[in-house]
C-alpha cells in the first residue's frame, strides 16, 4: 500500500558509501557508545563526589545535609522536567515566588510554620498564579508574559510584606524565604519511628514521594497532555485539568524546598536537571532519570564547593547544575555542539574526497594521456592550510578503502571500485545540471556550480527519479555524456 | 441517527464570531473535504465540534449524542505544527496515545495496546520507524505517524486537520487510500484539505466554508464553479462588518 522509507532522504554518511549501496538500513538501535561513555563519567563523578564529601569535617551533619539537598533537588528536578518539556520554565519561576502570601496567611491561620496548612495554602496560590495569567490573557488581552511577570510580582510582594509584618512576632526571616538555610536545616530534628532525623527531609521526603506517586499515577496523561493538549482534550483527559495539577505540585514541591534553597534559588532547581536531562535523551522516561542524576550531582558537588568555599549551599548547587547544562550543551552524545560538529566534518571531508574522484573520473573520461596532479584544488584557486589538511585526509582515506591508488611516480589513479563511485558522482552532477536547464531557465555558465554542491547528496534513487523526469538524457547541458548507472 | 449533526454553531475568539450559524448534518458515513480559504474558519469548525474552541452558540450531536459522552468513539488528527516534534518520544510512543482515550484514566497502555499499535503503524508503511524519535522523521513520515495514531484510537468518526500539509505526492495518495478503506468500513472521516484540484478524486461529500458554510452536500453536486466562486471571492463585508459591531460593543 504505502511504500515505506519512500521519503526518506538520508544522504549516506560513511565516507564514499558505494554508489549501488541502498537508502542506509534502519539502525534498530542506535549507537550506544556515547551513551555507555556517559554512564561511566556519571559512575565516576558520583564516587568523585562521595569521596569528597566523605572527607569533609563533621561527616554525619554533611550526609545529612547532602541528603535533604538531593532530596529537595530530585523533587524539583523530576516535576522540573514537564514545566520544561511544556515550556513553561517561566512559569515554574512565577509561581514559585507567588505562593509567599500562601504559605503566609496559612502559617497566620494555622500558627505553624511547617504542616498541611502550609502547603494547601501554597498550592492554592500555585494554582491562583496560573489561573490569573490566563485570565489577564483571556480576558485583559494582555500578552501571557507580561501577564505573568505582573501576577507573580505582585503576589511575591505581598507575600513578603506579609512575612515582614508576621516576622515581627515570630522567626520568619526574609532572608531565608530568598536564599534557603540548607546549612541549618540538619540540625533542627526531630523524632520518626525512633530515629533523629533533620525535620527538611520528612518534609521533603514527602514532597518527593508525592511527586512521584503523581508521575507515576497520570504518567499518561501527563504525558500526552504535555505532548498534544489538544488531542488530550479529545479524548476526555481534560489537559486544563491536569495543568492545573501539575502546577498545584510544583507548588508544593516548591514550598518543600524553601527551608533548603529558598525562593530564588529553587527556580534552578526546577529547571536546570530537566534542560540538561532533555539534551541527554530522548525518551521521556529517561528524561526524568537523567534530570535525577543531575540533581544529585549538584547535591554532592554543590555542597562540597560550599563547604570548601564557605558560602550558601543552595548557591554552589546552582552553580554546578548549571555546569552540567554547560556541560550537556557541548558534550551530548547525540545533541551535543561537539557531535554536530564531528558529523559536519565528516560530511565535509566526504564531499572534498567526492570531489577528487569525480576529477579523477573526468579526467580518464578525457582520456589525454597527459599527467595529472588530482592532489590539488579543482580551480587553482588558493588553499588555506585547513582546505590542504583536509584534502590530504580526505585522499589518505580514499587510498585507505581502496577507492584510488597511488601510481609509482605518486600520482593518483582511480581503482574499479573508485571508478564506481567516480562514475556515479559525474552521473549526478550531469543529471542535476540537465535538471537546472530543464526546470530553472539558467544560463549554461550558472549551472555547474549547483550541480557540484548537489551531486554529493544524490543517492542511486533520486539519480533514478531524476532520469526518468528528464526522459532518460544521454547529454547533458554543456553536451557531455550522462554516464550510465 | 445521524453521524454528525451542528445545529446553528457559532464560535467566537474574543467574541468575535469567526465561524457563523453552521448548520451541518451527515446522515451516513462519508469521506469530507472541508474546504475554504485561509482564515475561512476550516480548523475552527473541527476545534468547536471537538469541544477545543470555545462555541458561543448552538450545538453539536455525533452518533444522537452529546460529544462528551461518544468521545470514544471520535478520533482526531491535529495539525503536524501544533505539536513539539524535539518531544522526547518515540514514534510507538505517539502510536500507543491513540489508545489512551479507551483506556481510560490511570490505566497504562499493555501488550494488547503494543500489538494494537505495531499493526496501525504497519498500515501506514512506518513499521520499521518505531524506535526513533519523532523528530528525526520527515514530514511526510511524522503525518503518518499521527494518522497511525488516529488509527489506534479504533473510532468511528475522525477529523483530521490538515493531514497532507507537508506531504509529497505518493504519500498523500497513499493516505487517501487509506482513508478510503476507511470509508468502505463503514467510518466517517472529516478532513480539512486545501488542495481543490484533488478534491473530485478523494472526497465524496464536500463543506465549503468562507465563515459560514456556503455550500455542504455531496461532491458531484456541491463542487461546482459557482459554490467554489462563492467560497473563494472573498469575505462577505457584511458579516465583517457586523462581527466589528458585535467586537466593538461587547467590548465597550
Amino acid at each position: 500500500m504505502i511504500a515505506p522509507h519512500d521519503d526518506l532522504r538520508t544522504p549516506h554518511d560513511d565516507l564514499l558509501a558505494p554508489a549501488d549501496k541502498p537508502l542506509a538500513p534502519l539502525p534498530a538501535r542506535r549507537d550506544p557508545r556515547g551513551d555507555i561513555v556517559l554512564g561511566a563519567v556519571v559512575i565516576a563523578l558520583f564516587v568523585l563526589g562521595v569521596w569528597l564529601v566523605a572527607r569533609l569535617p563533621a561527616p554525619g551533619l554533611s550526609w545529612w545535609t547532602v541528603a535533604i539537598a538531593a532530596t529537595c533537588s530530585s523533587a524539583c528536578g523530576l516535576v522540573g522536567c514537564y514545566l520544561v518539556l511544556r515550556k513553561m520554565s517561566l512559569l515554574g519561576d512565577a509561581i514559585s515566588h507567588a505562593v509567599l502570601p500562601g504559605i503566609a496567611l496559612a502559617f497566620f491561620v494555622s500558627g505553624e510554620i511547617t504542616g498541611v496548612p502550609i502547603f494547601l495554602g501554597a498550592m492554592a496560590l500555585g494554582v491562583l498564579t496560573t489561573l490569573l495569567t490566563q485570565a489577564l490573557r483571556d480576558y485583559g488581552n494582555v500578552p501571557e508574559d507580561t501577564g505573568m511577570g505582573i501576577v507573580y510580582t505582585a503576589l511575591f510582594a505581598a507575600g513578603v510584606i506579609l512575612v515582614q509584618v508576621g516576622a515581627r512576632q515570630v522567626d520568619l526571616d526574609p532572608g531565608c524565604v530568598l536564599y534557603g538555610m540548607l546549612d541549618m536545616a540538619a540540625l533542627n530534628t526531630t523524632r520518626v519511628f525512633g530515629v533523629e532525623v533533620p525535620h527538611s527531609i520528612v518534609t521533603l521526603g514527602i514532597a518527593l514521594v508525592t511527586t512521584l506517586a503523581f508521575i507515576a499515577a497520570l504518567w499518561k496523561e501527563l504525558k500526552i497532555a504535555s505532548f498534544d493538549a489538544g488531542l488530550a482534550t479529545a479524548m476526555g483527559f481534560r489537559a486544563m485539568l491536569i495543568h492545573y495539577l501539575l502546577m498545584a505540585v510544583v507548588a508544593g514541591v516548591t514550598v518543600a524546598s524553601f527551608e533548603a534553597v529558598g525562593s530564588i534559588l529553587v527556580v534552578a532547581m526546577l529547571i536546570v536537571p530537566g534542560a540538561t536531562a532533555h539534551l541527554l535523551t530522548d525518551r521521556l522516561g529517561w528524561m526524568l532519570a537523567w534530570s535525577v542524576v543531575v540533581s544529585l550531582l549538584s547535591a554532592l558537588f554543590g555542597y562540597a564547593l560550599s563547604r570548601w568555599l564557605n558560602v550558601n549551599v543552595a548557591g554552589t548547587m546552582a552553580v554546578v547544575a548549571g555546569t552540567q547544562f554547560a556541560l550537556a550543551v557541548f558534550l551530548a552524545p547525540r545533541h551535543g555542539l561537539l557531535v554536530k560538529w564531528l558529523a559536519s566534518v565528516r560530511l565535509s571531508l566526504r564531499i572534498v574526497g567526492e570531489d577528487v574522484v569525480a576529477r579523477l573520473y573526468r579526467h580518464e573520461e578525457a582520456a589525454t594521456g597527459a599527467a595529472f596532479d588530482a592532489t590539488q584544488g579543482g580551480d587553482g584557486e588558493p588553499q588555506s592550510v585547513w582546505q590542504r589538511w583536509r584534502r590530504s585526509w580526505a585522499i589518505a582515506s580514499l587510498v585507505n578503502s581502496g577507492l584510488v591508488r597511488r601510481a609509482a611516480d605518486g600520482t593518483l589513479l582511480l581503482t574499479a571500485a573508485g571508478r564506481q563511485v567516480g562514475r556515479s558522482i559525474v552521473r549526478a552532477h550531469r543529471l542535476w545540471e540537465s535538471y537546472l536547464e530543464r526546470h530553472f531557465e539558467l544560463p549554461l555558465d550558472h549551472v555547474h556550480e549547483p550541480a557540484e554542491r548537489i551531486e554529493h547528496y544524490l543517492g542511486p534513487e533520486l539519480q533514478t527519479q531524476l532520469a526518468e523526469q528528464l526522459a532518460e538524457p544521454e547529454q547533458d547541458p554543456h553536451g557531455r555524456a550522462i554516464p550510465p548507472s | 441517527m445521524s453521524v454528525l449533526d451542528i445545529h446553528d454553531m457559532t464560535v467566537a475568539y474574543h467574541r468575535r464570531p469567526v465561524l457563523w450559524d453552521v448548520d451541518l448534518v451527515l446522515e451516513e458515513p462519508r469521506l469530507v473535504g472541508v474546504l475554504g480559504p485561509n482564515g475561512a474558519g476550516k480548523s475552527t469548525l473541527v476545534k468547536a465540534v471537538l469541544g477545543l474552541a470555545p462555541m458561543a452558540h448552538g450545538t453539536v450531536r455525533v452518533f444522537g449524542e452529546p460529544v462528551e459522552r461518544v468521545r470514544k468513539r471520535i478520533g482526531y488528527v491535529p495539525q503536524r505544527e501544533s505539536v513539539d516534534w524535539d518531544f522526547p518520544v518515540s514514534v510507538l510512543d505517539v502510536v500507543l496515545m491513540g489508545t489512551y482515550g479507551r483506556l481510560g484514566w490511570c490505566r497504562r497502555p499493555g501488550p494488547r495496546e503494543r500489538q494494537l499499535a505495531r499493526e496501525c503503524l504497519a498500515k501506514v508503511g512506518m513499521e520499521d520507524f518505531e524506535r526513533r524519535q519523532i523528530g528525526q522523521l520527515s514530514g511526510g513520515q511524522q503525518q503518518r505517524t499521527f494518522l497511525a495514531r488516529a488509527l489506534a484510537q479504533q473510532a468511528d468518526l475522525y477529523f483530521m486537520d490538515e493531514p497532507m500539509a507537508g506531504v509529497d505526492a505518493a504519500t498523500e495518495h497513499a493516505i487517501f487510500t487509506l482513508l478510503g478503506e476507511l470509508r468502505k468500513a463503514g467510518k466517517t472521516v472529516v478532513v480539512v484539505h486545501h488542495d481543490l484540484r484533488t478534491v473530485e478524486q478523494y472526497f465524496d461529500y464536500v463543506v465549503l466554508l468562507n465563515m459560514r458554510v456556503v455550500a455542504a452536500g455531496p461532491t458531484n453536486g456541491a463542487f461546482t464553479a459557482d459554490t467554489l466562486r462563492r467560497t473563494y471571492g472573498g469575505r462577505l463585508s457584511m458579516l465583517e462588518a457586523v462581527g466589528d459591531a458585535v467586537e466593538a460593543r461587547e467590548r465597550a
